[in-house]
C-alpha cells in the first residue's frame, strides 16, 4: 500500500476514533454526526500531509513530529472556530496526529528516494 | 661440541621447518597447526608483502584449489600454490591481522557483535555449499576476526579431516547439513549465558542429531538468527504467549507509549472536567 493511502486510511479511522470519544460529553450528543465527519476530515488531511511526508522521508522520530505538530494545528484550527475547548480538542488532536505520523512511517511503501536516503 | 638435550631439539625444529629454497617466501615464523599441516607467516620477496603459508602434511594440494574456486569477502583469498624440493605442497594466501573466534569472545562482546561474526561465517558457508563444497571442521579456531572487524572462515577440509569432536556432527556421512550442525555448534559457543531462550533455540534445532530436523541449510539458520534479530518469532521456538506478549510490546514499543499518551489526555480531560 501507497503511503499516501496509509495516510488517508489511518487518518480516517483514528480521526473517526477522536470524534467518537465525544460521545462521553453528553452535551455533544446532539452534534455527534458533525463531530464524527469533521474529526474524520481533520485526520484524513493530517493523515494525507503525513503520508506524503513519509513516502519524501523515510524517519519515525520526524513522521512523529511532523504528525504531532498537523495535528495540533488542524485541531487549533476546529477550536478557533467554535471559540471554546481548545484544551479538549488541541491535546487528543496533538497525540493523534502523533500517532498517524508514526504509522505512516511504519507501513506503507516509501519512494525509492527514501529508501536511498535511509 | 655436545649434543645436549637443547641442541637436538633446536636441530628438530629446524629440520622440520620447510625448506622454501626456489620459492619467493622467507619463511619467519609458526602460526598455526592444523589437520592437514602448518601454517606460518613468511615474506614474499617478490611483491615484499607478508603473507600466510600453509605447508601441507602431503602432496595433496586439493585443499587450495578448493578455497581458491571460493571467491567471497569471508573466506581467505589464495595467491599462490606450489611444491616444496621436499615434494610437500604448500599455497601462499592472505595473513590476517586480528584475533581467532575463541580469543575475540574473550573481550566479551556484545550479543550483536557475536551474531554479526557467526553471520558472515554463515554467509560464506551458503556460498560454499552452492558452489558444492563442503567446510567440515566449523570451529572456533577456525574463524578469524580482523582488526577492522572483517570475518574468515578458515581452514576448509578437505576429504581426509572429518571435524572437531564438539562441533562435528554425528552424521554417518559428512554433508552440507554436517556443515549446519557444526554451524549451530558455534552458535551454541558463541552465546553468553544470558542469551535468549530463542537463540538458544535455534543452535538447538541446527545441533539435532538427526540431519533430517536440522535447517535444511545455512540460509535457513541465518534467516532465523536475522528474524529473532528483527523482533520476530523464530522458526526454532515455540514460544510462551507471555513472551511472545512481551515482544509484541518491545517491537512495538511507541505506538504502546502514544496510545497510552492518547489515553493519558483523555482521562486528563475527563476527570479536569468533572472537577
Amino acid at each position: 500500500m501507497n503511503k499516501i493511502l496509509a495516510g488517508l486510511l489511518f487518518g480516517l479511522i483514528l480521526g473517526a476514533i477522536d470524534g467518537a470519544t465525544a460521545w462521553f460529553y453528553p452535551e455533544t450528543h446532539s452534534m455527534i454526526g458533525g463531530i464524527l465527519v469533521g474529526s474524520s476530515i481533520k485526520g484524513m488531511l493530517v493523515g494525507l500531509l503525513s503520508g506524503w511526508f513519509a513516502h519524501k522521508v523515510q524517519s519515525t522520530k520526524w513522521g512523529i513530529a511532523l504528525g504531532a505538530t498537523l495535528g495540533l494545528l488542524f485541531a487549533f484550527l476546529v477550536a478557533l472556530m467554535q471559540h471554546e475547548h481548545y484544551l479538549a480538542i488541541m491535546m487528543p488532536g496533538f497525540v493523534t496526529g502523533a500517532i498517524i505520523g508514526f504509522l505512516t512511517q511504519r507501513t506503507g511503501a516509501p519512494s525509492l528516494a527514501a529508501k536511498r536516503e535511509a | 661440541m655436545d649434543l645436549n638435550d637443547a641442541v637436538i631439539d633446536h636441530l628438530r625444529q629446524v629440520a622440520a621447518l620447510p625448506d622454501l629454497t626456489g620459492t619467493r617466501y622467507e619463511l619467519e615464523s609458526e602460526i598455526g597447526r592444523g589437520g592437514m599441516g602448518v601454517v606460518y607467516a613468511a615474506r614474499d620477496r617478490q611483491l615484499d608483502r607478508r603473507v600466510a603459508l600453509k605447508v601441507l602434511d602431503s602432496a595433496l594440494a586439493g585443499e587450495a584449489q578448493l578455497i581458491a574456486h571460493l571467491e567471497h569477502p569471508a573466506i581467505v583469498p589464495i595467491y599462490e600454490t606450489g611444491v616444496l624440493p621436499d615434494g610437500r605442497a604448500f599455497y601462499a594466501m592472505k595473513l590476517v591481522a586480528g584475533a581467532r573466534l575463541d580469543q575475540h569472545l574473550a573481550g566479551a562482546p556484545s550479543l550483536g557483535e557475536r551474531l554479526r561474526v557467526l553471520r558472515r561465517v554463515g554467509e560464506a558457508l551458503a556460498f560454499a555449499h552452492a558452489r558444492g563444497v563442503i567446510h567440515r571442521d566449523i570451529k572456533p579456531q577456525n574463524v578469524m576476526v580482523g582488526e577492522f572487524g572483517e570475518v574468515y572462515l578458515m581452514d576448509w577440509g578437505v576429504e581426509a579431516v572429518a571435524g572437531t569432536p564438539a562441533f562435528r556432527a554425528p552424521d554417518d556421512r559428512l554433508s552440507q547439513l554436517s556443515d549446519v550442525y557444526g554451524l549451530g555448534a558455534l552458535l551454541r559457543f558463541m552465546l553468553p549465558a544470558s542469551a535468549p531462550p530463542a537463540l538458544r533455540a535455534i543452535a538447538d534445532k541446527a545441533m539435532r542429531a538427526d540431519p533430517a530436523v536440522r535447517y535444511p541449510d545455512a540460509p535457513r539458520l541465518l534467516a532465523d538468527i536475522e528474524r529473532f534479530q528483527e523482533g520476530l518469532a523464530v522458526e526454532a521456538w515455540s514460544e510462551p504467549l507471555w513472551h511472545r506478549l512481551r515482544r509484541f510490546a518491545s517491537r512495538n514499543a511507541v505506538l504502546l507509549w502514544l496510545l497510552a499518551a492518547y489515553a493519558g489526555v483523555k482521562f486528563l480531560l475527563f476527570f479536569l472536567r468533572n472537577l
